[in-house]
């Protein structure tokens, strides 16, 4: 690990200029993610800024919506009772994710901003185009087990790792932010972006800007909501695919319906093609698995990850049947 | 024969002696234990697989703060045991271990290059970082799969046609291959690394300069020790080594590897004493892993069941200096009564770093290649795989043409089936359901040599009733301590609170590594061979004693309980064993006692078995497998406690299922180097993939392997579980995965 300084305002704007004048300075949250790529040396801030000290930790109901605050932990939010009775489908993720001590850890701010867990990104020995631009890609024809079979470019096939995401993904969430230049709203889905040519740059988050809170809208899923993460293990491993999927049903027929996929792209993957194809379609594994039909179009595989091409239709069927009931 | 067997503290589930020192951290393992003025070291591992070192650049490191010095093969102290000469394999037929810095050349990647050694932890990991070296590279052989016609007999073999290695050819080689019913199968299992949860550490410290003290985590405090004199070239009792609390080691302490070397060599260089413990990513390659293995069955069989025939060949990785076997294939050539039996082992040497028995080690490799080919067969024959172990099972050991010295693996194989519910068990595979979920059951069975080696322990009764024992044995978590306190309480009739069983250190005297589960036999047949030298010596002291009572009493003629001797038949007339100390003025009482081994292995074929019974349930859409249920079953002699023997079969299985679904090192061929090393990427089973594991222990004595009626246990714990779960998968789904670990992917 480098050495670095590290600081703990108490104000958002303290910590927001700190960031923006010094260049290699960072936030730290709860530190799970950060601090490995620290010591590993894939990333050496100089600085770092603890914001665990804002105010910034609230669970609230806000204009229509519940506001999650960028500090709420992990397992804080896991088991909020408005969480609870009105996104069912985000509490599923987050329990998904990591193990119990992490989720004690890991901030709501902190899991958006995780990093890929691309084993090439993670060696500083072997060559990487996301930690050193312009070095190559060593995943395209190496262990690729885990990577993207959308939307990835010939520069980086990585994955989000976020379980959180893909749920805030299906449930339109939008990202407040406060930045130098004051405060904005990106939505979720425009949050992360695909690797193209730089796919160093993971967000739309400018330099110094601070996510201070996430707004879930009010919606009619809470019945038939649905989290699926299959991976290597029952428990404590990343996504091989996961499926967040929510169901809107009135009479045996699905009014409206959200699906998103993890472990299948640079960004948690909304699939908003397939959920037109569930849309006034009676309840039944034959509408799933057309609607799964849909999501994969378009999808490729490489060396080691073409079981996903299976693995994730599988998945879609498998969480909109557990969403409707059916499983 | 008074049988003490069945009577007080032996079997009983007596808690661990140092369980209350452990579970508050009160007991210092290698990495806590602090010295005056100690340094810290960490390694700079290369980033080649083979080639040699142009340029280490260390004057960044060397400014950094805290540093003391940065060592490489250009100037650390050398070691003058190594062996001289051009390439490792040379000197000795099988080579020798990894001779850290001691020239420019690369074998394999992550490679120790670099020793940085600063006042603080912290200082030494930051500064090696700034460690940066450049190669000259050389065309690398990491690729397994693609060179397995460049695997070899081990040398070994080759310069002893009788060495066990050689092939094997009972009846006619590969006869298999021309009946008409048979099945022919390839297995491969990855590399599985031990990842015990103790990181590897060593403190290394030279009290003089030819006296050097290691606390080192090892599972062979003698070996070790003898190991760092030959390097040193310094007499054997100038070493001492050090091992009190060892946490987890599953094999990889069985050897000394650089990193220990490299902690003495820095120890040398400043004059201080060195603390390095390796990083959980230095545990993939500084220390060794049970092999990559490919693996073929073929297999014939008479329509009623009787096995005609069977071919096992195994390959097994290792690296380029140095062979490293181990016996996959025994089982093959014991276990069953086949007339014809061939077996070939061979070694590929790859640029990799030397591997090393990993628990159950060669035999649960060879085991999940065995026992899937059998349950493959019965599929064929139509027969349940239970019924076919049962028409195949010996009742004499065919390879060695011996009687057994007890052999309840069929009692075993019954209460087994009858607990785990066999009968539920479809004959058609993918049959059975619950909810969504197919559900299937699954058996393998496993065995290791019932082992016992020559120990010596030395015993002191004092006059305040107390006993210390001491042995050069290790504890590395099967609860050897507590094991030896009840064979001690009950062979010297004192309490076990009275008892203190002291390991871990090369002061005392020798004892075998902590290997092949023969422990117990071993180092618990000399803590009975003490007790009974020290009730001699308490007997012809009271006998000796002309108004004692006792006047003229043979030693059969005297019981011992309670810390006092008694005459049989006059109760009343007694001495507690403080008094006849009082009664002769003697401050202690002592004995050395050694134990070995006799002829009765040249006439008896000495196992212990294992039978384990899984429960799984597979997703059909998801391909996810959980095993349900699970059921492990041994016949290893009398169990000396049941509680610390279940923990060590508990944790055989979870090691088992570990293997089947979930374990498995992946290495970028390209690079030579490991892609998943860290506890995130690298997925050893958690609580949720474990379902309580029922053990059921036959529970008989074996008193031709030890004269406690003991057999081993921890490596049978293992052996087997890995094909009980595939067998059971493939009930469940008709999918027969020949490859591990059986991950979501490989059932969709
Ligand atoms: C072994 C392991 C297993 C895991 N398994 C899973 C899993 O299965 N599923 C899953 O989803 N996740 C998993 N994780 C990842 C975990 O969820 C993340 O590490 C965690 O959510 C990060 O949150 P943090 O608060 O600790 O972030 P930190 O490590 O503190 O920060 C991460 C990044 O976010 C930035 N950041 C933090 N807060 C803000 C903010 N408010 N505004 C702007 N930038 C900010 C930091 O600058 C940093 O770049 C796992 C992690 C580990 C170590
Ligand atoms: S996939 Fe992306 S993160 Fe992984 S090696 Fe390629 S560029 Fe790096």
């Amino acid at each position: 690990m480098n050495q670095f300084q590290y600081v703990r305002p108490t104000k958002n704007k303290a910590a927001i200029d700190t960031v923006t004048k010094d260049p290699n300075a960072t936030f730290i949250a709860g530190g799970t993610n950060l601090l490995d790529l620290m010591k590993r040396g894939v990333v050496m801030p100089e600085k770092l800024v603890d914001i665990n000290k804002l105010p910034l930790r609230k669970i609230e109901k806000e204009s229509g919506a519940v506001r999650i605050g960028a500090l709420a932990l992990n397992g804080v939010v896991a088991e909020d009772k408005l969480v609870l009775e009105k996104h069912p489908l985000l509490a599923q993720a987050l329990d998904a994710g990591a193990s119990a001590q992490l989720r004690n850890m890991a901030t709501v701010g902190g899991n958006m901003m995780q990093r890929t867990r691309c084993p090439y990104f993670y060696d500083t020995a072997l060559p990487c185009n996301k930690r050193e631009p312009g070095t190559g890609c060593s995943a395209i024809e190496g262990y690729n087990r885990m990577h993207a079979i959308f939307g990835f470019s010939d520069k980086c096939i990585a994955t989000h790792p976020s379980d959180m995401g893909v749920a805030l993904a299906a449930l339109d969430a939008t990202v407040l932010v406060s930045g130098p230049k004051g405060d904005r709203k990106i939505p979720f889905v425009d949050f992360h972006r695909l690797p193209g040519d730089t796919p160093q740059i993971e967000t739309n988050l400018q330099k110094g800007e601070l996510i201070v809170a996430v707004d879930v809208p009010e919606n009619n899923f809470a019945k038939h909501a649905h989290y699926l993460k299959v991976r290597d293990r029952a428990s404590y491993a990343f996504a091989l695919v996961s499926v967040a999927a929510a169901l809107d049903i009135e009479n045996n027929t699905i009014k409206d319906a959200r699906l998103a996929m993890g472990g299948v792209a640079h960004k948690p993957w909304r699939l908003t093609e397939a959920e037109k194809a569930l849309v006034g379609k009676p309840v039944s594994e034959h509408t799933f698995r057309q609607a799964a039909e849909v999501a994969m179009r378009g999808a490729r595989a490489f060396e080691h990850n073409q079981y996903k091409l299976k693995l994730a239709p599988n998945s879609i069927v498998q969480a909109l049947k557990t969403a409707a009931g059916l499983a | 024969m008074k049988d003490y067997f069945f009577q007080d503290t032996i079997g009983k589930p007596m808690d661990r002696v140092d369980g209350r020192v452990k579970v508050t951290g009160a007991a210092k393992y290698s990495a806590e234990i602090e010295l005056p003025n100690m340094a810290h070291g960490v390694l700079v591992g290369s980033t080649i697989a083979k080639g040699r070192i142009k340029n280490i650049d260390t004057k960044a490191a060397e400014r950094a703060p805290g540093v003391l010095a940065v060592l490489h093969y250009q100037n650390a102290p050398k070691v003058p045991g190594y062996v001289q000469a051009a390439h490792p394999t040379e000197p000795k037929p099988i080579g020798q271990p990894h001779r850290v810095f001691y020239d420019d050349k690369v074998y394999f990647n992550d490679q120790p290059i670099a020793l940085v050694l600063a006042d603080t932890l912290e200082r030494a990991h930051y500064a090696a970082k700034l460690v940066k070296a450049s190669y000259e590279e050389e065309k690398h052989t990491t690729n397994f799969a693609k060179n397995t016609d460049k695997a070899i007999l081990p040398t070994a073999a080759k310069r002893n046609p009788r060495h066990g290695l050689n092939d094997y050819v009972r009846g006619k080689e590969d006869a298999y291959k021309n009946e008409p019913l048979k099945i022919e199968s390839e297995y491969v299992i990855p590399s599985e690394m031990h990842n015990p949860m103790e990181l590897q550490a060593i403190v290394a410290h030279w009290e003089a300069d030819d006296k050097l003290t290691v606390y080192d985590k090892t599972q062979a405090v003698i070996g070790t020790q003898n190991a760092f004199a030959r390097e040193w070239k310094i007499p054997v009792e100038n070493v001492k080594v050090i091992a009190t609390y060892v946490g987890g080691a599953f094999g990889n302490g069985l050897h000394t590897w650089p990193h220990e070397t490299a902690a003495i060599i820095g120890a040398k260089k400043l004059g201080r004493p060195v603390k390095l413990m390796l990083t959980r990513e230095q545990m993939f390659t500084m220390v060794g892993y049970r092999p990559h293995a490919w693996q073929k069955v073929g297999m014939s069989a008479t329509p009623d069941g009787k096995i005609t025939a069977i071919t096992h060949e195994a390959i097994g990785q290792t690296s380029s200096y140095e062979e490293f076997t181990e016996s996959t294939l025994q089982q093959t050539r014991m276990m069953y009564t086949s007339p014809n039996v061939t077996t070939r082992y061979r070694i590929l040497p790859l640029d990799i770093s030397t591997p090393i028995w990993m628990r159950g080690p060669g035999e649960a490799t060879g085991a999940f290649a065995l026992e899937s080919a059998l349950d493959e067969m019965a599929h064929v024959l139509k027969i349940d795989p239970l019924e076919f172990r049962l028409k195949n099972y010996t009742e004499r050991d065919p390879e060695k043409n011996l009687p057994w010295s007890t052999k309840f693996l069929k009692e075993a194989m019954l209460m087994g089936a009858e607990k785990i519910g066999w009968s539920n068990r479809p004959m058609q595979p993918g049959t059975l359901r619950d909810g969504e979920w197919q559900v299937g059951y699954g058996m393998g069975v496993g065995t290791f040599g019932a082992h016992r080696g020559r120990a010596t322990v030395k015993a002191t009764l004092y006059p305040d009733g107390k006993v210390v024992m001491q042995c050069a044995t290790t504890d590395i978590g099967p609860g050897t301590g507590t094991a030896m306190v009840q064979i001690a309480a009950d062979n010297l009739g004192v309490a076990p609170e009275q008892i203190t069983f002291e390991l871990g250190s090369s002061l005392f005297p020798p004892s075998p590594s902590q290997g092949g589960s023969a422990t117990v036999a071993s180092v618990g047949s000399a803590v009975r061979a003490a007790s009974i030298a020290l009730k001699q010596k308490l007997a012809s002291m009271a006998t000796g004693n002309a108004d004692s009572g006792f006047r003229g009493a043979k030693f059969e003629d005297l019981t011992f309980q309670n810390g006092q001797v008694s005459l049989n038949n006059s109760p009343g007339t007694k001495l507690t064993y403080s008094d006849i100390l009082k009664q002769q003025g003697l401050p202690e009482l002592e004995v050395t006692e050694e134990s070995k081994p006799g002829e009765e292995r040249q006439k008896y074929s000495l196992y212990s078995y294992s039978v384990h019974f899984a429960e799984v349930k597979v997703h059909p859409l998801t391909g996810q497998a959980r095993v349900t249920k699970m059921v492990s079953c041994a016949d290893a002699g009398k169990i000396v406690n049941m509680k610390t023997a279940g923990n060590q079969m508990i944790g055989g299985a979870v090691g088992g299922i570990g293997m089947a679904l979930t374990e498995g090192a992946v290495m970028d061929v390209r690079f030579g180097r490991y892609v998943t090393k860290d506890f995130a990427e690298y997925h050893v089973p958690v609580h949720a993939d474990t379902p309580p594991v029922d053990v059921i222990f036959v529970d008989k004595p074996d008193f031709i392997s030890t004269p406690m009626g003991t057999k081993g246990i921890g490596e049978i714990a293992t052996i087997g579980v890995a094909p009980a779960i595939a067998n059971a998968i493939f009930n469940a789904t008709g999918k027969r995965v020949r490859e591990l670990p059986i991950t979501p992917d490989k059932l969709i």
